[in-house]
């Protein structure tokens, strides 16, 4: 039986955050697809420390996860804030049509 | 036992994560995320962090999740419209993905061949039979990094406020009760005694 190990881990969460970054690309116009893909490129993060924190025999990656969950945690509820404004002004959340800041 | 545990919640994670960025229905999405954020939960439990597992269920799942659903649901969009030009920008995404694993996995073929070097004693993990994860955790968040713990603490009032500013909106026409004008109001000017004679009328 194959034993799992660091790479195991460092290669899933490698692929996590290559379909993270894939699904940016894919859902160019829907917003809440792209924040649920950086979600999941932050959960590949967390995964990373965490066995590096295991392996490595050092507690200080799973305290930074924490760390990570709590940004990632209010990314969430601002970019979901300011989605629900958007929406409330406009009618739409297409990606293509938030350009008022262009010069 | 725990290897084939490893592959079967790895594949759930990556099969969700999958769907997740390919469901039609963006609810459906929501709910792989769900399933892929307890996949990644149950990795942790196999590999000794439980109280990361933990949050991340209680986090994850209860809170940012469920906010994701409830802004899905609210919002009144037509998401096939969302989808058009999905296809048009498969190649693009293609090779962008193609190239950041070939990039990681030559990374890896070339960084992690050396031997790993464990921790100086102040942050290593105890063994389970002394201390839990989670005390081990608290012994070391609450004195080393207790000032980043203040400040994650303020990032999230941060977030709450800002969040509650953004969202908030005073409506026009809506009656509100006024306590101060109650409690103003005299027995003398509101109540009227009529004597009405019969069949008279006021």
């Amino acid at each position: 039986m194959l034993e799992v190990g660091l790479s195991h881990y460092l290669i899933l969460s490698a692929v996590l955050f290559t379909i993270g970054v894939f699904g940016i690309f894919l859902n160019r116009k829907n917003v809440i697809i792209i924040l649920m893909s950086v979600e999941m490129i932050l959960l590949a993060v967390n995964i990373n420390l965490v066995a590096f924190s295991v392996y490595l025999n050092d507690l200080v990656g799973q305290i930074f996860t924490m760390f990570i969950l709590t940004v990632a945690a209010a990314e969430a509820a601002i970019g979901l804030a300011i989605l629900v404004v958007y929406f409330r002004n406009r009618g739409t959340i297409a990606v293509e049509d938030i350009n008022m800041m262009k010069g | 036992m725990v290897n084939i545990a490893f592959f079967v919640f790895a594949a759930i994670l990556l099969a969700s994560a999958v769907r997740v960025i390919t469901a039609k229905n963006p609810v459906h999405s929501v709910l792989f995320l769900i399933l892929a954020f307890f996949s990644a939960a149950a990795l942790f439990v196999l590999i000794g962090a439980e109280f990361v597992a933990m949050i991340l269920v209680i986090v994850y799942v209860g809170a940012v999740a469920v906010l994701f659903l409830f802004v899905v649901m609210m919002l009144d969009i037509n998401f096939q419209e969302l989808r058009q030009g999905f296809l048009r920008y498969l190649p693009v995404g293609l090779v962008v993905g193609a190239i950041l694993i070939v990039e990681l996995g030559f990374l890896a073929a070339t960084q992690l061949v050396g031997p790993i070097e464990a921790a100086g004693s102040a942050s290593a993990i105890p063994p389970a039979s002394e201390l839990t994860n989670t005390q081990a955790i608290g012994h070391i968040l609450y004195t080393d990094y207790v000032y980043a713990f203040q400040a994650s603490g303020l990032i999230l009032l941060v977030a709450m406020i800002g969040a509650i500013v953004l969202t908030l909106r005073s409506r026009k026409g809506v009656r509100r009760q006024q306590i101060g004008q109650q409690l103003d109001r005299k027995r003398d000017e509101v109540v009227a005694l009529r004597k009405v004679p019969t069949r008279g009328g006021v």
